[in-house]
C-alpha cells in the first residue's frame, strides 16, 4: 500500500506523522521522503546513507558542424531555450525542461541527447525502516524529476511505503501522491490550517485519491477545520494534541514515539482504520 | 538602415514599450527613408524565455540594430550571438527614437539592463541599469 502523507500548509506535522507512523508499524515499511527541496524524515531518524545516486535531466548537445540553421529546434521548444542565428546557437539550460523534442525536431541529426545532473537520492535504514530521501541540487529549479527518481526507487516487495509529500499544492505534491492508495492531509486547527487544507483537499479530490485528515496540535486555535471536515464529510482519523512533551521531543529531533509508546498503539489504530476504508 | 524599435502600437508616433522581450510591438524602421513594418511580439505570449523568443524573431527580420528601454540577460545574449547592437534607455515615440539613434545620442550597451522576469507584469517605471549584467550565460 502507498500512503501519502500531505497537507498544503508547511509546517502541519506531515514528518512527524510519516516517522511516528512508520515506527508504530509492526510489518515491513519504506519510508519515501519527496520533499526534496527540504527534506528532514533523514534528520529525525538519524539516518545513516548507504548509498547516493545522482538524478539527472536530459540537456541536448549540439553539433555546430551538422546544423544547417533550420531553427527547427528553436520553433519546437516550448520554453524558448534555443535561440538560432546564422552565427549559430545560443543554448539557456536553465530554461530547459528536457523533453528531449528538438533531438526529434532536428532535421540534420545535430542535437544529441546528454545527462546533467539536478539532484541526488541518498538511501539509508534507521530503526529498521528502508529511508529513501531526494536532494535537489542547490540553483536548479526543477524538483519533479527528483521526486519520481525518489519514488522509482521504492521497493515493489514491502508492504506499506509511507510518503512524505512537499507542502503546497502545485507540481511537487501532484507528482508525490499520485499513485497513491490512500492520502493522510496532515493539518492544524487555525484559520491558515484550515486555508491550506481546502486547498489539498481540491486537489486530492481531483486526483481521485481516498483521504482523511489528522489535526495536528488539537487544541490550538478554532473549531473550523472540525466544522469543514464535517461539512465535507472528510473523517478525522486522529488527533495529537498541542503538546507540551511531544514538542519538546520534536525540538531534540526524537520521533515521539520512541518516548511515548502510548502512541504506538493509537498509529496502528489510524492504519487498521485507513485499511478497512480501503477494502469498505 | 533597418532598425528595430520596441513600442507599444503600431506606428511612427506611438510612444515606446520599455521592456524588450514583453514589449507589445516590434516597429521596424528604414531609418534613412522612416518607410516601416511593425508586427506583434511572439514573446509577449510566451510562458517563458519571452525574450529568447523575442529575439530570434528580430533576428529573423535580418535586423541588425535594436532600440528599447531595457534588456534582459537572456534577450541580451541572444541578440549579442546573433549580432545584434542593442541600445538602452529609449524613451519617447518610435520617431524621436530614431532621431536620437540616428544623432548619435543613444548609448549602445555591452550587457543586459534589466533582471530575468523584469518585463512581466505591467512593466512601467523601470529605471536604467536597475539589473546586473549576466554574461555568465554563453554560447555551447
Amino acid at each position: 500500500m502507498f500512503l501519502a502523507v500531505a497537507s498544503g500548509k508547511g509546517g502541519t506535522g506531515k514528518t512527524t506523522v510519516a516517522v511516528n507512523l512508520a515506527l508504530s508499524l509492526e510489518t515491513q515499511v519504506q519510508l519515501l521522503d519527496c520533499d526534496a527541496d527540504e527534506p528532514n524524515v533523514h534528520t529525525l531518524l538519524s539516518l545513516d546513507v548507504t548509498e547516493t545516486k545522482p538524478v539527472t535531466t536530459m540537456v541536448p548537445r549540439f553539433d555546430e558542424s551538422k546544423c544547417k540553421r533550420t531553427k527547427e529546434c528553436a520553433k519546437f521548444c516550448p520554453n524558448n531555450a534555443i535561440f538560432v542565428s546564422e552565427k549559430g546557437i545560443t543554448f539557456f539550460p536553465e530554461l530547459c525542461y528536457g523533453c528531449a523534442g528538438c533531438v526529434i525536431a532536428c532535421p540534420n541529426e545535430a542535437i544529441v541527447e546528454e545527462n546533467r545532473q539536478i539532484g541526488v537520492t541518498h538511501h539509508g535504514q534507521a530503526h529498521g525502516i528502508d529511508v529513501v530521501y531526494g536532494q535537489l541540487d542547490v540553483g536548479e529549479a526543477l524538483v519533479v524529476p527528483v521526486i519520481k527518481a525518489v519514488k522509482a526507487a521504492a521497493q515493489k516487495d514491502k508492504e506499506i511505503t509511507i510518503l512524505d509529500c512537499p507542502p503546497g499544492v502545485s507540481c511537487p505534491l501532484v507528482e508525490s501522491v499520485h499513485g497513491s492508495d490512500f492520502c493522510l492531509l496532515v493539518t492544524e486547527p487555525t484559520p491558515f490550517g484550515l486555508h491550506d487544507l481546502k486547498l489539498a483537499v481540491e486537489v486530492i479530490r481531483r486526483l481521485g485519491i481516498p483521504h482523511g485528515v489528522i489535526v495536528n496540535r488539537a487544541g490550538i486555535g478554532d473549531q473550523e477545520v472540525y466544522s469543514y471536515c464535517e461539512e465535507e464529510k472528510i473523517p478525522i482519523l486522529l488527533e495529537i494534541p498541542n503538546s507540551r512533551d511531544i514538542a519538546e521531543l520534536f525540538s531534540e529531533g526524537i520521533p515521539f514515539v520512541t518516548r511515548m509508546p502510548e502512541w504506538k498503539a493509537k498509529f496502528q489504530n489510524l492504519f487498521h482504520e485507513i485499511q478497512r476504508r480501503l477494502t469498505q | 538602415m533597418k532598425v528595430c524599435v520596441s513600442a507599444q502600437a503600431p506606428s511612427l508616433d506611438a510612444p515606446i514599450d520599455p521592456r524588450f522581450g514583453r514589449c507589445a510591438t516590434f516597429v521596424f524602421v528604414d531609418s534613412e527613408s522612416l518607410a516601416f513594418e511593425a508586427a506583434m511580439n511572439p514573446g509577449t505570449m510566451a510562458s517563458g524565455g519571452a525574450g529568447i523568443s523575442a529575439a530570434q524573431f528580430v533576428a529573423e527580420q535580418g535586423c541588425k540594430v535594436v532600440l528599447t528601454g531595457n534588456v534582459g540577460p537572456n534577450a541580451y545574449n541572444a541578440l549579442a550571438a546573433a549580432g545584434i547592437t542593442v541600445y538602452v534607455g529609449v524613451s519617447g515615440t518610435v520617431r524621436s527614437a530614431i532621431e536620437m539613434f540616428k544623432s548619435g545620442q543613444l548609448a549602445a550597451t555591452s550587457s543586459a539592463t534589466a533582471r530575468a522576469h523584469a518585463g512581466m507584469g505591467g512593466g512601467r517605471g523601470m529605471g536604467r541599469g536597475m539589473g546586473r549584467g549576466m554574461g555568465r550565460r554563453g554560447q555551447r
